[in-house]
């Protein structure tokens, strides 16, 4: 048995909320810039330069006001036993902390029709894995809701196959257009039940916008997609042009006989996530 | 070539302004996101004086984060501004005369900048923090207890924004995007 304190916990999530919102990550950096050598229309590369100026130029101010709600997955190592509190309870401190002491926005209403600030950015939505091992990961994703509310689940038929997730994926993006900041990062799960197809994809969106699914199939469904996306021409800020979307990522499991679950997660060319081995 | 504009904006300089405008807002204008609108809506029924003079006011919809040492404010671009779609048509017939925020609206809105002479512009959601270094000075007016969402009058100074919803119908959203699509498939 490892032992790893509950405080460091806490000081782990904190500094990672605050990296997150302030610092993008290189893999979408070098995305950004990438896609601002293709675009072709002028409107488009103004756009794309005052984003990558926002983040080239930027101190410790978040990038977005919407720091989100943060969303932490834990990689819980079967060896690793917690001393001191509760994992839980640590992870909701240190989202209070880095939110606080960092000057992220508090956009966390306690009850959803009551509506009531909490104050501190909690609770964080938690996703806990246990893993072979004695560490512990933890990956802190702050989710604007300008994209999140433009996320969707559907329950399509099994006759539906890949063209029906073809067209859903294509409705959501089209009905999200200018609202959710393109250049937008889009996750997609396929498969599982009605909750998990939904983490399939907002777990895509945590990975590097450099790797492809690992099954040669979805890897080239998602080359497919992504530039059939970019073909609707929406456009950075909805503006027109080719960058409407700047990754497509594709996570699957086994389902039903009855069903195929097609959930997809849109976020914003925000697309923060930070992540620490403890 | 982008177009320096006061704030708050006059009748007439709102009706030369088309969709499609690059402009450069400067002057005052007041934040109000969704708990803030839902409070101004329910005082203009219960016939309550507001925060602010709606007639010829500017609102921009944004919930900034907190402000660092010597900062008026912290990061602070656009929300989706259809969320206040509700509320919007009403305060329009009461004055207000200049949006801005991010995304599509709603037709009852797009009917209602028409009929009053207002325009809804948008910024560049996503650059908080360069679009803040435009925001001078800052003070909670009203709902303090609202945080984030309290209504804050602002001062802008060059304050960057494109307008997407004109006097007479125009859309730059739809324009746009099909000026795009009209140059690649040829």
């Amino acid at each position: 048995m490892r032992e790893i304190p509950a405080s460091a916990i806490t000081d782990t999530v904190a500094a990672l909320c605050v990296k997150a919102c302030t610092d993008l990550p290189e893999d979408v950096r070098e995305r950004i810039r990438d896609c601002r050598q293709a675009e072709t229309w002028p409107t488009a590369q103004d756009i794309l330069d005052v984003i990558i100026e926002n983040y080239e130029t930027n101190g410790t101010i978040p990038l977005c006001q919407d720091t989100g709600m943060a969303c932490v997955f834990l990689e819980v190592g079967q060896e690793v036993h917690i001393t001191g509190g509760g994992l839980y309870d640590a992870v909701h401190a240190g989202v209070a902390k880095g939110y606080t002491d960092g000057l992220l926005r508090k956009s966390v209403v306690g009850d959803p029709l009551e509506r009531v600030n909490t104050g501190d950015n909690t609770p964080a939505v938690i996703y806990t894995d246990i893993v072979p091992g004695d560490k512990l990961t933890i990956t802190v994703a702050p989710k604007g809701f300008g994209s999140e509310n433009m996320s969707r689940v559907a329950m399509l038929k099994p006759a539906d196959g890949v063209e029906g997730v073809k067209k859903f994926v294509l409705e959501t993006v089209e009905a999200a257009g200018p609202n959710a900041c393109p250049p937008m990062t889009i996750g997609v799960g396929i498969g599982g039940t009605f909750d998990k197809a939904a983490l399939l994809a907002k777990k895509a969106l945590l990975r590097d916008m450099d790797r492809h699914n690992p099954n040669p199939y979805y890897a080239a469904l998602e080359t497919e997609l992504l530039d059939a996306v970019n073909a609707l021409g929406i456009g950075p800020q909805g503006l027109g042009g080719r960058t409407t979307a700047l990754s497509l990522a594709i996570e699957t499991m086994a389902t039903h006989i009855a069903g195929l679950p097609c959930a997809v997660n849109i976020n914003c060319h925000s697309a923060r996530h930070a992540k620490e081995v403890l | 070539m982008a177009v320096s504009v006061q704030l708050p904006m006059t009748k007439e300089e709102a009706a030369r302004l088309r969709a499609g405008d690059s402009v450069l807002l400067t002057g005052t204008i007041y934040t109000a996101r969704d708990a803030a609108h839902k409070r101004i809506y329910e005082m203009m029924h219960a016939g309550e004086p507001l925060p602010f003079d709606l007639d010829g006011a500017s609102i921009y919809y944004v919930g900034p984060s907190p402000a660092q040492a010597g900062m008026p404010v912290g990061s602070a671009g656009p929300t989706t501004s259809s969320r206040c779609d509700k509320y919007t048509p009403e305060m329009l017939d009461a004055g207000l005369r200049v949006m801005v925020g991010k995304g599509r609206r709603s037709d009852a809105v797009k009917e209602a900048v028409v009929r009053n002479g207002a325009v809804y512009m948008a910024s560049t959601g996503g650059a908080g923090a360069m679009l803040a270094r435009c925001i001078k000075e800052a003070e909670v007016i009203a709902f303090p207890d609202l945080g984030t969402e309290a209504v804050r009058k602002l001062t802008v100074e060059n304050f960057p924004a494109v307008v997407i919803l004109d006097t007479v119908g125009g859309d730059y959203y739809e324009t746009a995007r099909k000026a795009y699509l009209s140059s690649v498939i040829k």
